[in-house]
């Protein structure tokens, strides 16, 4: 994946100005920044939800043309969102299978009588469901409706439901965000696990400074719609705009 | 004791995403279809179908079609008693044009041609929604009863505007035609009425049905993991209108025998499906089937009760029931916004750790 100069305006409000970066396959990528730095737009404009005003995007060295968000999942990326967009009506597993979606081919009329293609379809995804919510630990309230759920699990349903689509690049828009110590200790064990055993590409946006410098191998840093910083998470520690403009420095 | 789920083990996924999980409602759900089957013909006669059971059957595939696309995709429709004129219509041409088709087929071609309309009236879905949607719909409604009632092909050019079914047999029974049995006209109907609650079943459970919710519950988000809304829309419209068309049609040929399309097919046909699928739950196939119920019997009910045992002037007691049908629409959206059947999934919620619920 590489992003070249791209810039996003919404009328008169620049949100991104003229940013170039790349995520190479296998690796975790995250983005920090202050608030309002253009973090989630950027996520935005690599998951096709935003066309970019000017700049390329390019993935697996393809040139992206405007798209449909629908279309861009079935290139096999897949994310999730700051503020959960789970669908509350239906239960644990159904929201899963609605990762799987873009795979599955049966006909209208096949479905209709749930019999040869359409149920043998069916029952091969649940299969592969099943072992994502064995790999999150979330058996026991896979018929529970996601309404009914905390928080916390909330958060990683949602990314049982990107981890079905078996991305090739998973963007996570603050995965952390309002959870306990606990609860961030988990979640930072399932992405290094699903980076090692799946070699699933990562690019994640997080606050949590801690989590952010132990997790990614290399950190962009945004402000104003700008890069000011981009390396790996020593040498964005110590570049002297990035302490200026976010981290800061420690009080005596 | 006996509604429990534990000793009846699923070893494969077929067995754990039945719609029947527990074994006593598969037992009730058997006894059921034997009971509809096997004794209602047998002890039905005229007042009873044409009171009771026929408006239930018919009602119910309509409020199951108008489900699909309200409860589970979640487009509002107030043009559902227009597209039942669509499947009358149609049904009526086709009959008066080719006699010799048995009607079965004719019905579901009826279905076929109510989903095209369907499709063309749901194509301003793809740009609005809600409120606007549902009056977008009503302008569905209004449309096709004028068209109906100004374009005399529709009719057969017929002196009185109105359509009267012809005659027709199958399997040498009549089915519609005066010389018609309750028991044929009740049976014609509770087959297409399974035939349609298993495939809405199966429909729901399965792809298509997730991407209907998933349109419902979050469109963006939908867009976002790989649902073209375009297409799930337009399916939903597809389907609900097929099932809708095919309730038209049976109203028209099996029921009402002969129609006139502002009296039978008016926009009170369109709220009174709503007010089933609302009041018997949204997003449930079970509730069309309560809402339908309740709002079949609940006039027979006030009638017999009320002009029958009471002496009640009758129209007082119609009076009453647009008043209890009101009050119980208001209280519903406020108290229990899914409806009969969300009532029923709790009383089993509850049922499964009786008697000890802790």
């Amino acid at each position: 994946m590489e992003l070249r100069n791209i810039t996003l305006r919404f009328g008169g409000v620049v949100a991104i100005k003229d940013i170039s970066f790349d995520i190479r396959d296998g690796e975790i990528r995250a983005i920090i920044g202050p608030n309002g730095a253009g973090k989630s737009s950027m996520l935005n404009v690599i998951s096709g939800f935003y066309i970019p005003t000017e700049g390329e995007v390019y993935f697996k060295k393809i040139k992206r043309g405007p798209m449909k968000p629908y279309e861009v999942a079935r290139l096999g990326i897949a994310r999730t969102f700051q503020n959960i967009a789970l669908f509350d009506g239906m239960s644990v597993l159904d929201n899963i299978m609605t990762g799987r979606l873009t795979m599955m081919k049966s006909g209208l009329l096949s479905q209709a009588f749930w019999y040869g293609a359409a149920a043998r379809e069916e029952f091969a995804h649940r299969e592969k469901v099943e072992r994502i919510i064995d790999f999150l630990e979330i058996q026991n309230i896979r018929k529970t409706p996601v309404g009914r759920l905390p928080y916390g699990l909330k958060k990683r349903v949602e990314l049982a439901r990107a981890l079905a689509a078996e991305p090739k690049l998973l963007l996570l828009d603050e995965p952390m965000a309002g959870m306990n110590v606990e609860e961030k200790e988990d979640m930072s064990r399932f992405i290094l696990d699903l980076n090692d055993e799946f070699s699933t590409t990562i690019c994640l946006i997080e606050h949590d400074m801690g989590v952010v410098m132990d997790l990614s191998d290399r950190v962009v840093v945004m402000d104003y719609g700008r890069k000011i910083g981009d390396g790996t998470p020593d040498e964005v520690r110590n570049n002297q705009d990035v302490i200026d403009a976010y981290l800061g420095v420690a009080h005596d | 004791m006996l509604y429990r789920e534990a000793g009846d083990f699923k070893t494969t996924y077929g067995e754990d995403s039945q719609t029947f999980p527990i074994r006593f409602d598969r037992m009730g759900y058997y006894v059921t279809l034997l009971v509809a089957f096997g004794v209602v013909p047998l002890v039905i006669n005229d007042y009873w179908a044409s009171a009771v059971f026929l408006p239930f059957l018919i009602y119910a595939i309509a409020a199951i079609g108008l489900n699909i696309l309200v409860g589970y995709a979640g487009q509002v429709s107030l043009g559902t008693g227009g597209f039942m004129a669509v499947g009358a219509y149609a049904v009526y041409k086709l009959m008066t044009s080719f006699p010799d088709v048995p009607i079965l087929i004719h019905v579901l071609l009826a279905g076929f041609v109510t989903a095209a309309v369907g499709v063309l009236f749901g194509l301003p879905s793809l740009r609005i929604k809600g409120f606007y949607l549902a009056v977008a719909t009503l302008a569905a409604q209004f449309f096709l009863v004028w068209l109906f009632n100004k374009a005399p092909w529709f009719y057969n050019y017929s002196a009185s505007g109105q359509i009267t079914v012809p005659q027709s047999k199958m399997l040498g029974f009549y089915i519609t035609g005066p010389q018609t049995s309750a028991t044929a006209k009740y049976l014609f109907c509770l087959i297409i009425l399974v035939g349609v609650a298993v495939v809405a079943r199966n429909l729901t459970r399965g792809t298509v049905g997730r991407k209907w919710m998933a349109i419902r519950d979050m469109d963006i988000a939908a867009e976002i993991i790989g649902v073209n809304p375009l297409n799930a829309k337009l399916t939903a419209f597809a389907v609900s209108s097929f099932f809708i068309g095919i309730a038209g049609a049976l109203f028209f040929a099996v029921y009402l025998g002969a129609a006139e399309v502002t009296e039978a097919f008016n926009i009170q046909k369109s709220f009174l499906i709503l007010f089933m699928v609302i009041i018997g739950g949204l997003g449930s196939i079970f509730g069309s089937f309560a809402g339908a119920a309740f709002l079949v019997l609940l006039p027979v009910f006030l009638k017999n009760v009320l002009v029958g045992q009471l002496g009640w002037p009758t129209d007082l007691a119609a009076h009453l029931e647009l008043m209890i049908v009101g009050a119980l629409i208001v209280a519903f959206l406020i108290a229990e916004p899914h409806g009969i059947a969300q009532l029923w999934r709790l009383a089993k919620e509850k049922l499964r750790l009786w008697p000890f619920p802790h």
